[in-house]
């Protein structure tokens, strides 16, 4: 097969429609994170106008050009609009559309999941946008401390609107986290061993590890306090025994990390292009790794340096304070490794460098000022000034936008396969950077001297009058510049000239193919025996273009990609990836739904989008896998490998896990907060306790492990091909999960307090509801295997349904048995 | 070196550093040894970014041969010794400080309760017969520490007096104490540092600080 059929086949087989039948099903990863991309930018655009609308109320004392009804709404939305809907989406876009390419794969492991992740967060994003255009947006700021953003203080819709849109987004951010977790640990290229990956692979790793633990905080603080809006569980009242406090944790357990998950990708954009900038290798590869792998683990243990004036005591403040500061070390380790780079080779002032340069003063600085903010006496000072809008736009605008801005001009020629024009990128370059610097360097001395944060106006007798203007003209230099970066893209898309293939020389394996790429990534995928490919072998592309490689043989139109080993890299399985379809966007508007269904309090109506999403869930993974005997296919090079479907450790066994782990952090932060409430919140303790229900526990926990038991039983029936038998353990278990969820019911409805009348109740309520929840999903998932036998889809040696069927079997037991402790723990100990 | 810094605080206070909520202006205990520790923090700043621009300037130097240095020296030295060493001073430094700062047993301490609303603040002092209640005017004497116990009646405000103390949140259904203490008799702005809603902006108070005599006829309920 010459290269020019092999590309034409592939395409037919990757690609997807033209027109809006592309647009509505395309799966492709190339697709989805070019989308993703252009929306975060434009949800940029958004925040930043609402960023000039704020400077221009600002860049006078007393303005009457927006009133505080406004102006709340303006920095609410700017801040969340700038943190969900474009430095996450960002990212994952960027993830999701290089990935693969520098990994030497031909797609993500979970198409189907991205597609939903983008549909939920325009979706989500067009909820908040609507609610801005109407003017109900939210009003809170952007961390909706409670009580201020209870109903008793935002009587409006507006709180609600951020609760779910960003909830709903929040979907696409964890199947996103999900998602890059299983593609860097198992869709890689044959032979790329964990430390011949690309260092960008390792920051998005360590990210995506990140985010499977930080976002289920917020989602469970999110979750709950809609319900206190919406029905009166009172976690957060302290009337009622529940804490405003409660929800700085639970927020700020997701904040803080929240920072370094974006910082980290864009570090790792830096990783990628400053060595190439300067004609080397990165400095201290296992060194950067290692300070990775500190920064996620200590950034878990900063929190409450958000919270050093809410009376904690000091002596625990200095233990946070501690690990805020020792977070700077791993920080510096990577910038001093990233010059001592550019001492090792001979850098060039390309324009991307250049991003780089403004990125290092910019970060450093705000990386400075934030271990000044670390010591707790000056936070007590500074804290909710002026001084720390300033901090976080070093920190957020020199760590996340000027390394993006760099990476875009690294990359655009790889989007476009076109070259740039000269010269404009330079000067928007320098709009950029001074009005940068001018907007937010003077805002440190605003807020030393005294200017507190979201005030939407201020008296003219305060000294603050000259510095805010140069404020808001800074800002409206760095406006202007970024307009300027959007006309040269534009420029660059539809007017510039051809560019070669790998314009700049690097070694990565994203640039080992045509520009602009084609939708399969690599006609055949590399053998990777170092960690810069196209520096051992430059004639890899065209070697891959003409077939060499891995999987070179199009077969039953299948998209197939490599799986290997976690670690070593070794050719594991072939994955055969699902094609383009509609179930995602489908699955994504009933989920909307249910979110609107809540939004507009028609809570009658909101079981209905639920069931449609079950239906549909049931569908997305029903029409996966086939009745035939399939057995070892070739693979080229004399190998032969399983499918994934036959073989152990596919990628749907590891996104179970990962979305397990995602999952038990939600239930540990459920039980963090119910021993929080107990501890630390007032008008404890409460009214009225459980007074029995040991029976219907001891009910719920037999069986809840006849459940875990039955599933387990049913799935080696099933792997060993005694379909009868694993058929009947199977009923068995929908029928012991459908027995849990009768006695937990029976437990709260007979014993419980009404959960709107005390902070305790409602937790227990809310634990109850956990309980249902899962073991409703193990129901699902027996359910299920015993169709899959039923329709012969299970059969002798297919392991992959029945191992995942056993993951969710075995967690909603010990979810059952843990919530169960935690509930019946007042009986027992009283 | 530490009078020499209070020396250069002072002057740089009196141009340009000044204002009615300036932190930088101060006329307490608390504030005062804040602005010391912005002071050198600001000069340690100042020599690292100087170092840091410095080496990332030297790198474009035109070179014949290869630069010096492999991770021994920019990763062990520069990356984490250097670091370790300075935050673990700042650390001890800052630590001590806050202790000096919070609110300990002391003698002569008054105590005033002070409780936060939408938008006002309601203050309670202890008077000759029995509290005195002001509203948006908090009373104390001066040269004297003075805790608050702030509570607050809806949602979560912050009390700051820039120039004398940093700030403490009142938070609903807990009670926070703070210290402050103005070294001279004077009027002092305070401003509540925690978004609160429509009225944050003008959510403002006063704080006289009295000579003795002042305090004691304040204590006796003869309105200033
Ligand atoms: C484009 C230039 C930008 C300008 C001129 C700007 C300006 C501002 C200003 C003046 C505030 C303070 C509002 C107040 O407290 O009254 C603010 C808040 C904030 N900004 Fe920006 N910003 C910009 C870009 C960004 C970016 C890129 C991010 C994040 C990636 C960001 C994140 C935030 C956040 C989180 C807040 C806090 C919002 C709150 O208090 O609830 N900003 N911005
Ligand atoms: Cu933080
Ligand atoms: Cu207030």
């Amino acid at each position: 097969m010459s290269a020019l059929s092999r590309h034409r086949a592939l395409t037919a087989i990757w690609g997807s429609p033209r027109g809006w039948r592309g647009t509505v099903s395309s799966v492709n990863h190339s697709d989805i994170g070019r989308r993703f991309i252009l929306a975060a930018f434009a949800f940029f655009a958004i925040g930043g106008v609402l960023a000039m609308l704020i400077r221009a109320q600002l860049a006078t004392p007393g303005s009457a050009f927006v009133g505080p009804e406004i102006y709340n709404q303006l920095f609410t939305m700017h801040g969340s609009i700038m943190m969900f809907l474009f430095a996450i989406p960002m990212f994952e876009g960027l993830a999701l559309y290089l990935l693969p390419k520098m990994l030497g794969s031909r797609d993500m492991a979970f198409p189907r999941l991205s597609a939903y992740g983008w549909w939920c967060y325009v979706f989500g994003g067009s909820i908040l946008i609507a609610a801005l255009a109407l003017g109900v947006a939210p009003d809170s700021g952007w961390f909706m401390y409670t009580p201020l953003s209870s109903k008793a203080y935002t009587p409006g819709i507006n709180a609600d609107v951020w609760l779910l849109g960003i909830t709903f987004v929040e979907i696409s951010a964890v199947s996103a986290a999900i998602e890059i977790t299983v593609s860097i640990l198992r869709l890689r290229a044959p032979g790329m061993r964990l430390d011949r990956m690309p260092l960008l692979a390792w920051y998005l790793l360590v990210t995506a590890l990140m985010m499977v633990v930080a976002f289920p905080p917020l989602i469970l603080g999110s979750i709950l306090l809609e319900v206190e809006r919406a029905f009166g569980w009172p976690f957060f009242d302290p009337l009622r025994g529940g804490s405003p406090l409660l929800w700085q944790h639970l927020f700020w357990l997701f904040g803080h990390p929240e920072v370094y998950i974006i910082f980290l990708p864009a570090a790792g954009v830096v990783s990628t292009v400053l060595p190439v900038m300067a004609r080397t290798r990165i400095l201290g590869y296992g060194w950067i790794v290692a300070a990775l792998l500190a920064l996620a683990f200590l950034s878990f243990g900063l929190w409450v340096h958000h919270m050093f004036t809410t009376g904690i005591p000091h002596m625990a403040l200095g233990f946070f304070s501690a690990a805020s500061a020792l977070v700077a070390v791993p920080t510096a380790l990577q910038i001093f490794a990233w010059i001592g780079t550019l001492w090792k080779g001979r850098p060039e002032l390309k324009l991307p460098m250049l991003y780089l340069l403004g990125f290092f003063v910019i970060f450093v600085l705000g990386g400075l000022t934030g271990v000044m903010l670390a010591m707790v006496p000056f936070d007590w000072q500074a804290h909710d000034t002026h001084f720390v809008v300033a901090h976080l736009h070093y920190v957020l605008v020199g760590g996340f936008v000027f390394p993006m801005l760099a990476g875009a001009y690294y990359w655009l020629p790889h989007f476009t396969g076109r070259a740039r024009i000269p010269l404009l990128g330079e000067a928007a370059f320098w709009l950029i950077l001074i009005g940068f610097n001018l907007t937010f360097f003077l805002m440190h001395l605003t807020g030393l001297l005294g200017m507190p944060r979201r005030i939407y106006t201020y008296p003219s007798d305060m000294g603050w009058t000259w510095l805010n203007l140069l404020s808001s003209v800074g800002s409206f230099i760095m406006a202007f510049g970024f307009a300027m970066f959007a006309v040269d893209v534009a420029l660059q898309i539809f007017l510039s000239r051809r560019a070669r293939r790998n314009p700049w020389g690097a070694h990565t394996l994203e640039w080992a193919m045509p520009l602009p790429a084609p939708a399969y990534n690599f006609a055949s995928q590399p053998r990777v025996a170092d960690g810069e490919p196209l520096a051992a072998d430059p004639d890899l592309p065209l070697r891959l273009a003409r077939g060499e490689g891995y999987l070179a043989e199009i077969r039953h139109g299948w998209r197939e990609t490599m799986a290997v080993d976690v670690t070593t890299g070794a050719v594991d399985h072939v994955i055969i990836l699902p094609g383009n379809t509609r179930l995602p966007i489908i699955t994504a508007l009933a989920t909307g739904c249910f979110f609107l269904a809540l939004l507009f309090g028609f809570y009658w109506l909101a079981p209905l989008p639920l069931v449609a999403v079950t239906v549909l869930g049931w569908r997305w993974a029903w029409t996966l896998g086939w009745r035939e005997e399939i057995g070892p296919v070739p693979i080229g090079a004399g190998e032969t490998a399983l499918t994934h479907r036959e073989a152990a450790g596919a990628p749907g066994w590891w996104g179970s896990v990962f979305l397990l782990v995602a999952d038990g952090t939600l239930l540990g932060s459920l039980l963090f907060g119910y021993a929080f409430l107990w501890v630390v919140a007032p008008n404890w303790p409460p009214p009225e306790l459980i007074a029995a229900g040991l029976p219907q526990g001891a009910v719920a926990a037999l069986a809840a492990l006849a459940g875990t038991v039955l599933t387990r039983l049913a799935a080696s029936a099933g792997v060993a091909g005694n379909n009868a038998a694993s058929s009947r353990w199977a009923s068995l278990a929908v029928g012991a999960q459908a027995v849990v969820i009768a006695a937990l019911l029976w437990l709260g409805l007979a014993e419980l307090p009404a959960p709107t009348g005390h902070a305790y109740a409602a937790s227990s309520w809310a634990m109850i509801a956990y309980g249902v929840l899962h073991a409703f999903i193990a129901l699902l998932c027996a359910a299920f295997i015993r169709a899959r036998i039923a329709s012969g889809h299970i059969r002798k040696g297919r392991v992959l349904e029945t191992s995942v069927a056993q993951l969710f079997g075995d967690y909603a037991g010990l979810a059952t048995w843990l919530i169960l402790a935690c509930v019946l723990a007042p009986l027992v100990l009283a | 070196m530490l009078k020499w810094l209070r020396l250069t605080t002072t002057a740089l206070a009196v141009g340009g550093c000044s204002g009615p909520l300036s932190t930088l202006d101060t006329a307490g205990s608390a504030a005062a040894s804040i602005a010391t520790l912005w002071w050198a923090m600001l000069a340690g700043a100042a020599i690292l970014t100087v170092l840091v621009m410095t080496l990332l300037a030297l790198a474009f130097r035109r070179r014949p041969t290869p630069a010096p240095g492999g991770t021994r020296l920019w990763i062990g030295g520069l990356g984490v010794a250097m670091p370790s060493t300075v935050l673990l001073v700042l650390l001890g430094f800052a630590l001590a400080l806050g202790e000096q700062t919070i609110a300990r047993k002391a003698a002569g301490v008054v105590v005033v309760e002070a409780s936060a609303h939408q938008w006002y603040w309601d203050f309670r002092h202890p008077g000759m017969a029995g509290e005195i209640v002001t509203r948006d005017v908090l009373h104390i004497p001066a040269g004297r520490p003075v805790d608050l116990r702030l509570e607050a009646h809806d949602v979560i405000h912050s009390f700051w007096v820039p120039r004398l103390a940093g700030k403490m949140d009142a938070i609903p259904g807990h009670v926070n104490v703070i210290r402050i203490d103005a070294k001279e008799p004077g009027r002092f702005e305070g401003q509540c540092a925690e978004f609160c809603g429509l009225g944050h902006a003008g959510h403002r108070f006063r704080v006289v600080a009295h000579d003795a005599a002042g305090w004691t006829a304040f204590q006796r309920g003869e309105q200033p």
